[in-house]
Formats: C-alpha cells, sequence, structure tokens
C-alpha cells in the first residue's frame, strides 16, 4: 500500500477538511524518504483513524491517582484530546493563552511530517505564557489517550519571557490501538529557562508521532529529557534552534524497548548563533525482540563560530532479536566549532560483568545492576531532583 | 587439610585472532592452608592468565589438569560461586563500573557472599558502619563510597579499592595481581598492611609481582618462579632477593 | 601520482604550481563519436576485439543504465550531466594495443616520465637517491581509454602472477573475467556502475594464485587526456587461497575548463586467508579557484571477503576532482575476515566531496575498523558517509569507526554522516567523530620555532592525517604528503 492511497491518509485528510491542503501530496512517507529509512510508517496506513471521543472526567480522575505524580505548581490534564477543566489547575503567575497564533508560528519544524499532520488536524492544547523574571516552579501536564482506531493531534506552546523558569512534566500514557500525534512549541526568551521532561508511556499497541521545536535566545537554556519506553511504534522528535549567544540546550533521553515495539528517538540540534552549547546523552536498551532507532543531527551555521556540541548515542542489545539502528550526524559550516560525537553498540561489557561476579555477585543480578548502571546514568542528568526521583520510580526494575 | 589450593598439570589457552595460543603449559601449584605464596615471573611468562584462570575468566580454555580449592574443583564453578567459596581476585587493573554506586555495589556483593556461605546479610545500617571503618582504616575518604566504582579513581584509589573489597568480603584464598604496579610507597604500604591483616591459620594468598619490593612488606613462606606457563623453581622468601640481584637469567637457564 | 620516487626535480616542480599535472599530451587521438548509444557500446566492444558475451554483458549494462536515476541523496551540488555530450571512447591513434614498450607513442612516453612513472624498467632499476633499497613497482598505464602499457610482466608471470589491462583478460582469461566481473559490483548497483558496465574501456586486471606472494607492488596509473572524454575504467583484482598482494592507483588529469566525467568500478575478490591491500592517490584536476572545470569523480569500490580470514585493506588519498562521490566498502562474507578503510580526503576552493565506507559484517568474528580524516578549506564542502552493519549472523563482530574533519578558515563546510545498523547482540560498533579547526596553539608553538604559517598548517594536518598515510605503501606516503601541502596552498592567511 503506498503512502498516499493508504486508509489513513484518506481518513486524515478528510478530516483536516480545508486544512488538507498543509498535508501536501506526498502521502505518509515510506522508508525511501531518508527521515523515515529506519522507522516504517507502515502501520500508520492501515487504519481509519477517527476523531477521539470525549472521556468521562471521574475516569480520567481515577487513572490520575495511579501514576504518583509529584506536586507542582499545576496540572493540566487532557482527555482524548480535550481539555479536563475539572481536574487542571493552573498557578496565578501563569497564563493560559487563548485560540491559536499561527502568524507567529515558527518554520522550525516545517518539512517534518509529524508537524504537518498535526498542523492539519490540531487540537488546543496547552497555551502557556510565564511572565518575565518569574519561576512557575514545576508544571505537570497529562495527557491520556484511550480507544481504537482514534487519533489526537494536541498542540500546546509555551512561552518563556526573559528570565522566567518553568519546569514542565510532561506525561503521556493511554490504553488501546489509539494514534497520538502531540506537538509542542517552545520559545526561550533571553535568560529563560525550561526543564521539560517527557514521560512517554504509551500503551503498547499505540502509534505515537510526537514532535517539539524550541527556539532558544541568548542565555536562555531548553533542557529536555524523554523517556521513550511505549508504544507499538513511536517517535520523539525533539527540534531546537540556538538563536542568540551563550544559549544552551540540553536533548537526553532513555529509550527502554521490549516485545516487538519500535521506539525512534530523533532530533536536530541547529546552532544558529555564536557561542552556545549542546549537550546530548542518548542510551537505549533493547530486549525481546524491539527496534530501537537513533537520528540526531547537529548542524552549524556559518555564523555560529565558538560552537560546543557533544552528542553521545549508546544501545545495549540485550537478546538475539534485538536491532538497533543509529545515524548520528554533524552539518558543520563554521570553523572554530567543538563539535563531537560517540556511538557504540553492544552487549554488556564482559569485563564489567566478570568483575562483579568475581565479587560474589550473581551474573542475573550483576546484570539488571549494569542495565540499570546505564540507564541511571542519564536519569541524573536532570538537575531538577523531583523530577528524577519521578522519572526513577517509572523506569521498570526500580527498587 | 594439606590440599587448600591444588593446581596440577594445568594447560590454558586464549584465542588470538582465530588461533588458539597456549599460555599455561602444564602449571603445578600447592598453596596450603595459612600461607602467602609469590610468584614471580617475566612478562608474559603467563602469571596474570594463571589469576584469571583461576577467578573464572571465560576467554581462558583450560585445555588440560586440574585446579581445586578446599576440595572442590574450581574450574566447574561460576566466577560469583568461587567468590562465595572464598576466592578473591585483586585486579591489576580494576574495572570500571559507570553509574554503578561503590557503597551499593560493596554490600551487594558483600551480602550475596554472606548468603552464599549461610551468613546473615548485612543491613544498610550496619554496612555502612563496617564499610566506614574500613575505608578509615586504608585511609580512603569516605566520599570514595559514594562514587561510581573505580570510576575517576586514581591508580592507586582502585588498588586500594580492590583491597577495601578484600576487607570486607573477608575470602580465604587472595590473589593479588600485580597489586603493586603503579603505587607509590606510602600506597604499598597501605595495601600490604590491608593483606598482612587478613593473615591467620584460615588466610591464604598468592601475591603475584614483578618486584621484591612489595615482598619486603608482604613476606611469603614460598616465592615460586615462573616462566613459558609453568613454575620452574620454588624456594623460600630468598629466592625473591636472588631474583631481584640476579635476574631470572639463571633459573631460565638451570630450566632448561 | 604514481608509484614512484620523488627526485629533487620533482620536488621543485611541486612547488612551482598548484596543479602540476595540468599539461596536455599532443597525440592523434582515436575518438569514437559524442553521445551513448547501443552503437557506441557495440563499437567500443569491436575496437576491443571483445568475443561475444562480452559485449551482450554490456548491452545489458547499457539497457539497465538507460533505466536508472542519477542518485540524489550525496550532499554534492552539480549542474545536470549530459551523457550524450561526451566521448566514450577515445586512444592513441597509432598502434592501438602496443606489445613493448618500443610500440608506444614517444609522446605518450614523454607525458609518463613527466609525470614521473618510469615506465621503462631499467630507469626502475636504477632506482633514485635516496630511495635505500626500493622494492620494484610493477606499473600499468592507462591513458584515457586504453592501457597503454604494463611493466614487469615477466616477473610476474615467473611467479604466477596475472597482471594486464582488463582488454586483455578479456581475451585471454575469459573463465576468470567471465566468474569474477559483476560478482562483487553488480551491474546494476548503482547509475555510475551501470554505466562503466556499459562503456568501461579498460583498466587492469590482477589474479594471484593460491599461496602466492605477490613479488612486487602492482601499481595503476591512470590519466584522462581528450578534451570531452569519459574515462570508465575496470579493475578486477582476485586473491586466491593465501594469496597476498598490494595495489597502488594514482591518477590525474589535465586542466580544462569544462567537467570530465570519471565513472570506475573497482571489484576486489579475496579468498581464503587471502590479503589485498589497495591504496589510491586521486589527484585528478580540481578545478580552477571559481570553480570552474574539474573531474567529476564517481567511483564503485568494493571488495568481498569470500574466504575466512581474509583481509581487504583500503587506503585512499583524495586531494583531486571537484566532486568525489565514492565509498570503498568490504563485504566481510568469511569468518573471521577484516576490512580495514583508512581515508584521508582534502578539498579546497570549490571542490566537493561526499566519501566514506560500508563495512558489512555477515559472518561471525568479522572484524572492521576505519578511520577517516577530512580537511576542508577555502569554500569547500566534504561529507563522510559510511555504513556499518552487523548482520543476525555477525556474532563477535566487531567494529571501530574514528571520523575527525578538520575546517581551514569559515567559507567550508565539514559534515559526519554514519550509518550504525546492529542486528546482532554480541557484536560491537564503535563510532568516534570530531569536528574542530587547527588548533591555534599548535600553529602559534610551530610559528615560534621558526615554520612559516603555511608550513605550519602543513605539519599539523600531516600530523592529523599520520594515521592514515602510514597505511600507504613508502613510495606513495611521500608523494601524499607533498600533495596534502600543496593542497592546501593559499588556505590560510
Amino acid at each position: 500500500m503506498s503512502g498516499e492511497t493508504s486508509l489513513a491518509w484518506q481518513a486524515l485528510r478528510e478530516r483536516a477538511g480545508e486544512r488538507a491542503a498543509l498535508l501536501g501530496a506526498e502521502g505518509v512517507p515510506t522508508k525511501r524518504v531518508e527521515a523515515w529509512h529506519y522507522t516504517s510508517l507502515q502501520p500508520l496506513n492501515q487504519v481509519k483513524w477517527q476523531a477521539a471521543p470525549a472521556l468521562d472526567e471521574a475516569q480520567v480522575g481515577a487513572r490520575l491517582s495511579e501514576l504518583n505524580l509529584p506536586k507542582g505548581q499545576g496540572l493540566v490534564v487532557f482527555a482524548n484530546g480535550r481539555f479536563c477543566a475539572g481536574l487542571s489547575s493552573l498557578p496565578e503567575t501563569v497564563k493560559q493563552g487563548s485560540g491559536e497564533d499561527e502568524a507567529n508560528e515558527p518554520a522550525l519544524l516545517a518539512d517534518r511530517f509529524a508537524a504537518q499532520l498535526n498542523a492539519a488536524l490540531r487540537q488546543p492544547g496547552l497555551n502557556l505564557h510565564v511572565p518575565e523574571g518569574c519561576d512557575a516552579g514545576l508544571l505537570v501536564l497529562v495527557s491520556l489517550t484511550e480507544g481504537d482506531e482514534v487519533s489526537t493531534h494536541l498542540h500546546h506552546r509555551i512561552t518563556l519571557e526573559k528570565g522566567a523558569r518553568l519546569s514542565l512534566l510532561d506525561v503521556q500514557l493511554g490504553r488501546g490501538r489509539y494514534f497520538t500525534n502531540p506537538q509542542l512549541d517552545v520559545e526561550c526568551a533571553e535568560g529563560a529557562h525550561l526543564t521539560h521532561v517527557t514521560r512517554q508511556d504509551e500503551s503498547a499497541e499505540a502509534i505515537r508521532l510526537g514532535i517539539s521545536g524550541a527556539r532558544i535566545e541568548g542565555r536562555g537554556n531548553y533542557d529536555s529529557f524523554t523517556l521513550n519506553q511505549g508504544g507499538a511504534l513511536a517517535r520523539q522528535e525533539v527540534v531546537s534552534r540556538l538563536e542568540g549567544a551563550f544559549a544552551n540546550v540540553n536533548v537526553n533521553a532513555i529509550q527502554l524497548i521490549d516485545g516487538a515495539r519500535l521506539n525512534d528517538l530523533t532530533s536536530m540540534i541547529h546552532h544558529a548563533s555564536p557561542d552556545c552549547t549542546s549537550r546530548q546523552t542518548v542510551r537505549t536498551v533493547l530486549s525481546e525482540a524491539g527496534q530501537g532507532v537513533f537520528q540526531g543531527k547537529i548542524l552549524v551555521d556559518q555564523v555560529a563560530q565558538k560552537t560546543d556540541g557533544y552528542q553521545m548515542n549508546q544501545a545495549l542489545l540485550l537478546s538475539e532479536k534485538g536491532q538497533m539502528n543509529s545515524k548520528p550526524e554533524l552539518e558543520i559550516y563554521a570553523d572554530d566549532v567543538k563539535c563531537s560525537h560517540g556511538a557504540t553498540v553492544g552487549a554488556l561489557d564482559e569485563d564489567q560483568l566478570f568483575y562483579m561476579r568475581s565479587r560474589g555477585v550473581p551474573e542475573a543480578q550483576a546484570r539488571d545492576a549494569l542495565v540499570q548502571a546505564f540507564l541511571f546514568e542519564t536519569v541524573e542528568l536532570i538537575e531538577d531532583e523531583t523530577l528524577r526521583e519521578h522519572l526513577l520510580k517509572a523506569l521498570p526494575g526500580y527498587v | 587439610m594439606n590440599d587448600f589450593l591444588k593446581i596440577e598439570g594445568l594447560k590454558a589457552q586464549i584465542d588470538a585472532d582465530g588461533t588458539p595460543k597456549e599460555i599455561l603449559k602444564g602449571l603445578d601449584l600447592n598453596i596450603p592452608k595459612g600461607e602467602v605464596h609469590a610468584i614471580m615471573g617475566p612478562n608474559g611468562s603467563g602469571k596474570s592468565t594463571l589469576s584469571y584462570v583461576l577467578a573464572g575468566r571465560e576467554e581462558y580454555e583450560v585445555t588440560g589438569g586440574t585446579a581445586s580449592f578446599k576440595g572442590q574443583d574450581l574450574l566447574e564453578l561460576e566466577p560469583e560461586e568461587r567468590a562465595a567459596l572464598g576466592v578473591f581476585l585483586a585486579f591489576q587493573s580494576p574495572v570500571e563500573l559507570p553509574g554503578v554506586n561503590n557503597a551499593n555495589f560493596l554490600r551487594t556483593a558483600v551480602n550475596a557472599v554472606r548468603r552464599a556461605r549461610g551468613e546473615e546479610e548485612l543491613d544498610a545500617v550496619a554496612f555502612l558502619k563496617l564499610a566506614r571503618e574500613e575505608t578509615a582504616r586504608l585511609s580512603m575518604s569516605g566520599e570514595m563510597l559514594k562514587r561510581a566504582v573505580n570510576v575517576g579513581f586514581s591508580g592507586g584509589e582502585k588498588k586500594r579499592n580492590e583491597v577495601l573489597q578484600m576487607r570486607l568480603l573477608q575470602p580465604s584464598l587472595a590473589i593479588l595481581d600485580e597489586t603493586d604496579s603503579g603505587l607509590d610507597i606510602d600506597a604499598l604500604r597501605i595495601v600490604a598492611e590491608g593483606v598482612n591483616s587478613l593473615r591467620g591459620p584460615d588466610f591464604s594468598a598468592l601475591v603475584i609481582t614483578h618486584h621484591q619490593r612489595l615482598l619486603e612488606y608482604i613476606v611469603p613462606d614460598r616465592v615460586h618462579v615462573m616462566a613459558h606457563g609453568r613454575i620452574i623453581h620454588s624456594g623460600g622468601p630468598e629466592v625473591a632477593t636472588q631474583l631481584e640481584k640476579q635476574g631470572y637469567k639463571q633459573f631460565l637457564e638451570a630450566a632448561q | 601520482m604514481p608509484a614512484v620516487s620523488e627526485t629533487r626535480e620533482a620536488v621543485e616542480k611541486l612547488a612551482r604550481s598548484k596543479y602540476e599535472w595540468g599539461f596536455e599530451t599532443d597525440v592523434e587521438m582515436d575518438l569514437a563519436p559524442k553521445g551513448l548509444n547501443e552503437d557506441i557500446v557495440r563499437l567500443i566492444s569491436a575496437r576491443k576485439n571483445e568475443p561475444q558475451w562480452m559485449l551482450e554483458w554490456r548491452l545489458k549494462a547499457f539497457r539497465q543504465w538507460q533505466e536508472m536515476d542519477e542518485p540524489q541523496w550525496a550532499k554534492i551540488k552539480h549542474p545536470p550531466i549530459d551523457f550524450q555530450d561526451a566521448h566514450y571512447f577515445a586512444q592513441p591513434k597509432k598502434k592501438p594495443g602496443p606489445k613493448s614498450l618500443d610500440e608506444v607513442d614517444p609522446e605518450l612516453l614523454k607525458t609518463y616520465e613527466k609525470l614521473g612513472i618510469p615506465l621503462h624498467e631499467q630507469e626502475m632499476l636504477a632506482g633514485v637517491e635516496g630511495a635505500g633499497e626500493r622494492t620494484p613497482v610493477a606499473v600499468d598505464a592507462v591513458f584515457d581509454s586504453v592501457s597503454v602499457a604494463t611493466t614487469f610482466r615477466k616477473t610476474l608471470a615467473e611467479a604466477g602472477v596475472i597482471f594486464c589491462p582488463i582488454s586483455e583478460a578479456i581475451i585471454e582469461h575469459p573463465e576468470l573475467v567471465k566468474q569474477y566481473l559483476g560478482s562483487v559490483v553488480p551491474v546494476g548497483d548503482n547509475f555510475f556502475s551501470a554505466l562503466n558496465s556499459a562503456v568501461f574501456t579498460d583498466g587492469s586486471f590482477v589474479y594471484v594464485p593460491k599461496g602466492v606472494r605477490c613479488p612486487m607492488e602492482l601499481s595503476t596509473y591512470f590519466r584522462i587526456n581528450a578534451r570531452n572524454t569519459g574515462q570508465f575504467e575496470r579493475t578486477l583484482i582476485i586473491a586466491e587461497d593465501q594469496a597476498t598482494v598490494s595495489y597502488l592507483e594514482g591518477c590525474t588529469a589535465p586542466q580544462r575548463d569544462e567537467n570530465q566525467l570519471h565513472a570506475a568500478v573497482v571489484e576486489l575478490v579475496a579468498m581464503e586467508d587471502a590479503s589485498i591491500k589497495y591504496s589510491t592517490v586521486q589527484n585528478w584536476y580540481p578545478g580552477d579557484e571559481n570553480g570552474k572545470g574539474g573531474i567529476y569523480n564517481f567511483v564503485t569500490k568494493r571488495g568481498i571477503c569470500k574466504g575466512d580470514r581474509a583481509r581487504i585493506s583500503w587506503t585512499q588519498v583524495e586531494t583531486g576532482s571537484a566532486i568525489t562521490w565514492k565509498y570503498p566498502s568490504c563485504i566481510l562474507a568469511g569468518k573471521g575476515s577484516v576490512g580495514e578503510f583508512y581515508s584521508v580526503a582534502v578539498t579546497n576552493g570549490h571542490q566537493q566531496a561526499d566519501t566514506g565506507t560500508k563495512m558489512i559484517h555477515l559472518a561471525p568474528d568479522t572484524r572492521s575498523t576505519i578511520i577517516a580524516k577530512t580537511i576542508s578549506a577555502g569554500e569547500s564542502d566534504s561529507t563522510y558517509r559510511g555504513l556499518v552493519r552487523m548482520q543476525p549472523k555477525a556474532r563477535n563482530g566487531r567494529n571501530f569507526t574514528q571520523c575527525d574533519s578538520l575546517l581551514i578558515g569559515d567559507q567550508c563546510g565539514a559534515h559526519t554522516v554514519p550509518y550504525i545498523e546492529s542486528r546482532n547482540m554480541s557484536a560491537r560498533v564503535e563510532h568516534e567523530a570530531t569536528t574542530s579547526k587547527i588548533s591555534e596553539d599548535q600553529l602559534f608553538y610551530c610559528r615560534s620555532r621558526g615554520f612559516s604559517e603555511e608550513e605550519a598548517v602543513g605539519l599539523i594536518v600531516n600530523g592529523f592525517c599520520r594515521e592514515v598515510l602510514k597505511e600507504l605503501p613508502m613510495e606513495f606516503a611521500v608523494e601524499a604528503q607533498k600533495l596534502l601541502q600543496i593542497s592546501l596552498e593559499g588556505s590560510v592567511g
């Protein structure tokens, strides 16, 4: 079945109505499109995705209580793409904007399929303004999706004015064979600092194409962390653009892939200004017949002198049937830069295993400990202690 | 109980780029209970291979001979079973375990071994108390317990960490694989004291070294000279002094 | 760049001009009419007196090529190539297929002398000052479409080694050619390999029988001379069980305003315990300072380690060509086989290079090493593109990749695009890449010790490339170092 004639394509175009033009004519990308070389969207094609019906707020509330969410300054809940006012509360310091402001939409995500799809079918999500100098504390955003053959396309926007701060815990979960396609646009003004932790715990049957795009001005900081551990087919795309001097972005992630699931972390770090730094650590653990994908590009413009970019991507293959595909990429047009990347794929280190066993630790326990250490080291990169603890507890095998 | 560690005709090989290379070529060695023996030998004589084979490293394939410890066939056991039985290898290059907290690692190891020996496990408080005492004894900073195992440790710190593990695991046979390499005199003394403190009727040790220096601090009961995968000479502590003065040549010639 | 001596004279020559090899040789040429169609393919085959099977093979390739599109994925830009606007066959008129050096056009011999290739064995054996005990090198020289001379054939024949133009091998050793031609790079592998298969005119053929260690380095020297010609050489090297061979390849072309196309195919076959070392110093004309002219170098090179413990090693120093599109690869099909890729790519002016390798691990215990050094200067663009694939059967497979890029000036680009695919848990793949500029500290240190800025850059660049240069046979290494320096002339200050 080719992309442009698939059931999904027809259904989604129909639902988009006038906005179908935003989808372009190419159809669902095939593996021949470089960006989708390792991640086949074939499973997406086979379903006539319908709009997701509203869920009962009381049931949604019950689901929330199971999540052990940390208590923050605010909680915003969406269920099947709809805002749950009764479950949500925002701190007084921040404003929920209204409506879409497409004129100011950054072109950051142009040509990316997940963003095109979201643009055509978007549902209003969180639209948050943190005023200048304000520290809004921790905000928890929960997106729950339930149902079969339904899709949601939430569009969130977070704007941090000069020097503002916010920590966002972005929890995504659900039940059923649904498709979710959320987009988050981030603006970090001068000196603003956004910590964004995504806990992707979608249903093991779900398809997910999540995307975020962040523009970061001078001395701004976008510190993102993604835990990818749900979905039959789930890509998280993290796009960032450093637009002022001394800005920083972190694009860290953990992927835990079991069953026959595919998780994909695709990122673009665009250095468009001099003197910026970027850091990326992505670790993937594959068991059973899990398939992992990492595609990470660092692009350094000619003006972006004194760029300091570092990227590390490591995968542990724990089973005979697992498969990892990585494509770390450097595209550099400035000469006075320090950029490097590293990638490794392999099993647990035999020296480490032997060392632990020679100290009396049984093999199975030693393996578990090494896998945990591999993951915990990455979680340690999250500065906020509350978020770090929450994420550690969300990992399997946490003691 | 003369048969404590008993090695007879031990042969072992390693895969060198697809072709097996024999390293131990029929090695005999007995270490009675309560004795400290030293093995000295030139580079490439197979000293480290011997220590790995005794600890159960899989890359080394045993092709002949036997090795028993406390009457059990050592070669049949998994590395962790050997540890539980009381074998401890102090690594020449201790392995780094990024992300594995040193204190947690030590406690897991100690309790796994205690469990296997039918002893009661230590709770967190009791363990920490013990670990603090031991670190202080080795002039180690308490900070080292909080760091990842051997990560960012200096050479001397790594070796001390090995001795700390040894003290905590209370082995009955310690194999020290060139523990003295890269140590300054103060660190050397601390390591030696760590070993000496365990000496007693139930503790044996095999000290593998290049230099006589370490043997001034850990005085061995017997010294063996190893070359070409075999023990070619055995004697008292005086052999070490003799070697330091005259080198390996005469022993090699005598063995021809 | 031939595998030869650098005499003092040659060194001086190097210093004088940026592209010293840009002279044109005045030889009467026999040119096929411009354009490409089945008749041209037939004409090439006829001129080469090829058997019918070879013609059929070419025609099949041509038909396949017609159905194919030019690849678009590489990070290179060029105006569309008009494949009908080139001559697909050119050869020196006088005596085609010379049987001995005496029959070769003296003008041609002069060309090779200018380039420093000692076609005369006597010259070779006379040795050159400072070279010490130089091992002789057998040379096959390809001038536009035709192999003009192969030296040392007798010595090689005594050892049982076949080293001859491929056109001759098609006639003399059809069973070998039939068996292996297109077995590593299938005709339809890509657009340029299909084109080459249809119109290749000459190249080298090497066969090293079982257990034979080839007694000398083999070398082929390629030169494009005639205007508007494409060069499509085809090289096939077969090393039987336990055979060993080292093969060197050098290339130059005259300075011309228009772009010339070079689309070679090289196939290597290594059987059990065999070893093939293939070294290239590519110095095609890169175009002028405005990006006018230069060679389009679209090359498909691939080797297969068929037997257990076979080894294939590619070493390349790429300094020339307006565009380089080239990925010498290894298919590791034999247990414990080894693939290596060592590369230095220098781009300056308006050059573009998209080069790298593919290591396909099919069998257990296979190992591969990739060391790629990229230096970009001027307004050039250079990309390392590499694939490492561990297939499910590649138990204990190992790969180590190191890619380092050096940028000189802020108008150039350097890119690294590795693809890492692992389907075996016991396989291990490690990739490291860095991009930086020449260290100011190093530059200052050298200059404070009396080096000029340009000398200092040369020194540092040579150090940066050392891991690769040391893989080259000695004679090549010296030439390569000089080339690096020349290629970067005018890139600092």
